[in-house]
């Protein structure tokens, strides 16, 4: 098919070397993905002063965590709070944390959630079975520059004294989206 | 496309796969590679996929779009041929990329994002607080201003820097680096009485998008 034809051009060109490729896809598929933000969230539940430096600069923030992702420039943390919920789209593309989350899944790309997150986003809430209170203010930030959003979500009660490798795995995708919530303690 | 109707419901996949199908895989490498030893800055990437037509748009999938707008790029830069790709080889010898072939020692460079921010000529003509009103604009060439928010009044809460400015970063003319705001509305402005009294929406707006009130 035509993607493989492109390849090979590019190949016979002199343009890219397949194994470099091969590489990329590996790097998305096996190493970057949300595992690296929850890492991120769980620290910053466990850890108040890490909480904070994140809420000021969040690439400064994880820069000095060194077992994290390298991260590119100008990420910013949002929180949950009892009063506020935060939600990240891209209505002109796709822009999204890949460093923090990996690559966007496809309904992050898609016409539905695009197109309606920034109007109705209670709507698109139901479509992922969460419901919040009537009263909840909804903060949607559409990432139209090189600025991008990590949401960072409140911590289920239940919890307390847990490590931060068991609070990472309650820490969901969905959930740095603001799509989802956490995983209710057991 | 905010505020766009009639698209129906978000559906999530429960353990959705990186890739769905090997080729988007290919495609994704190679728009990455291609992008940084090529020249094609995210904007001028961006740009050729807003290009594509409406119905081509609107009925492809994410990867088809990468896909048809890098094969145009390469194609307009004559970098590649269309007939190359119909023929599945190299046909002729192109000029090399500007920044050499891509290879394994590049990939590192590529997994993190590159920055944007850079040294501002001029200081911000807007702070924290502040009411600002987007301006109509609209340009046949590449804007982030997104078309839901155009002429609405809303209020500057964070200065980001200065960062590269994608309307004429995407036509090759220069980095021109603008101030960048996140700047908020209430969604009644953008939508109307019946909006969402709860709801705020904030877009990321470069100066020139921007006057004051």
């Amino acid at each position: 098919m035509r993607v493989r034809a492109l390849e090979t051009v590019l190949t016979e060109k002199g343009y890219v070397d397949p194994a470099a490729l091969d590489a990329i896809v590996e790097a998305y598929e096996t190493k970057i993905g949300p595992r690296n933000g929850a890492r991120v969230v769980a620290k910053a539940w466990a850890d108040p002063a890490f909480k904070q430096a994140l809420l000021d600069d969040a690439t400064k923030a994880i820069g000095t965590l060194g077992h994290v992702s390298r991260v590119g420039d100008h990420l910013i943390a949002v929180e949950n709070t009892p009063q506020r919920h935060n939600m990240v789209v891209c209505t002109l593309c796709s822009c999204y944390p890949w460093e923090m989350l990996g690559l966007p899944p496809v309904w992050y790309k898609a016409s539905p959630y695009r197109s309606r997150a920034v109007k109705d986003p209670r709507g698109v809430l139901a479509d992922f079975g969460v419901t919040l209170p009537k009263d909840t203010e909804i903060r949607v930030w559409d990432s139209t520059a090189e600025t991008r959003f990590l949401v960072l979500p409140m911590r289920p009660a239940g919890t307390e004294g847990w490590s931060e490798e068991r609070l990472a795995e309650i820490v969901t995708r969905d959930s740095m989206i603001g799509t989802g919530l956490p995983k209710a303690a057991p | 496309m905010g505020g766009m109707d009639g698209f129906g419901k978000v559906e999530p996949e429960p353990n959705e796969p990186t890739f769905h199908e090997k080729w988007e895989g290919r495609v994704m490498a190679m728009v990455r590679a291609i992008g940084a030893n090529g020249g094609l800055n995210i904007d001028s990437q961006r740009f050729a996929r807003e290009s594509l037509p409406p119905e081509v748009y609107l009925a492809s999938s994410y990867y088809k779009k990468w896909f048809l707008a890098v094969e145009n790029q390469m194609i307009e830069r004559g970098m590649i041929g269309r007939d190359e790709v119909d023929a599945g080889h190299a046909l002729r010898q192109s000029p090399p990329l500007k920044r050499g072939k891509f290879t394994l020692e590049d990939v590192s460079r590529i997994m993190v994002r590159g920055s944007f921010g850079r040294e501002a000529k001029a200081p911000a003509m807007f702070k924290p607080g502040d009411k600002v009103r987007t301006k109509n604009i609209n340009p046949a060439t590449h804007t982030r201003l997104p078309r839901y928010v155009r002429g609405h009044t809303g209020i500057v809460e964070r200065i980001n820097g200065c960062h590269v400015f994608p309307d004429t970063a995407a036509h090759d003319k220069g980095e021109n680096p603008q101030w960048l705001y996140t700047v908020v509305f209430d969604a009644r402005e953008l939508w109307g009485d019946d909006a969402d009294p709860t709801l705020k929406v904030s877009i990321e707006a470069f100066e020139p998008y921007l006057e004051p009130i």
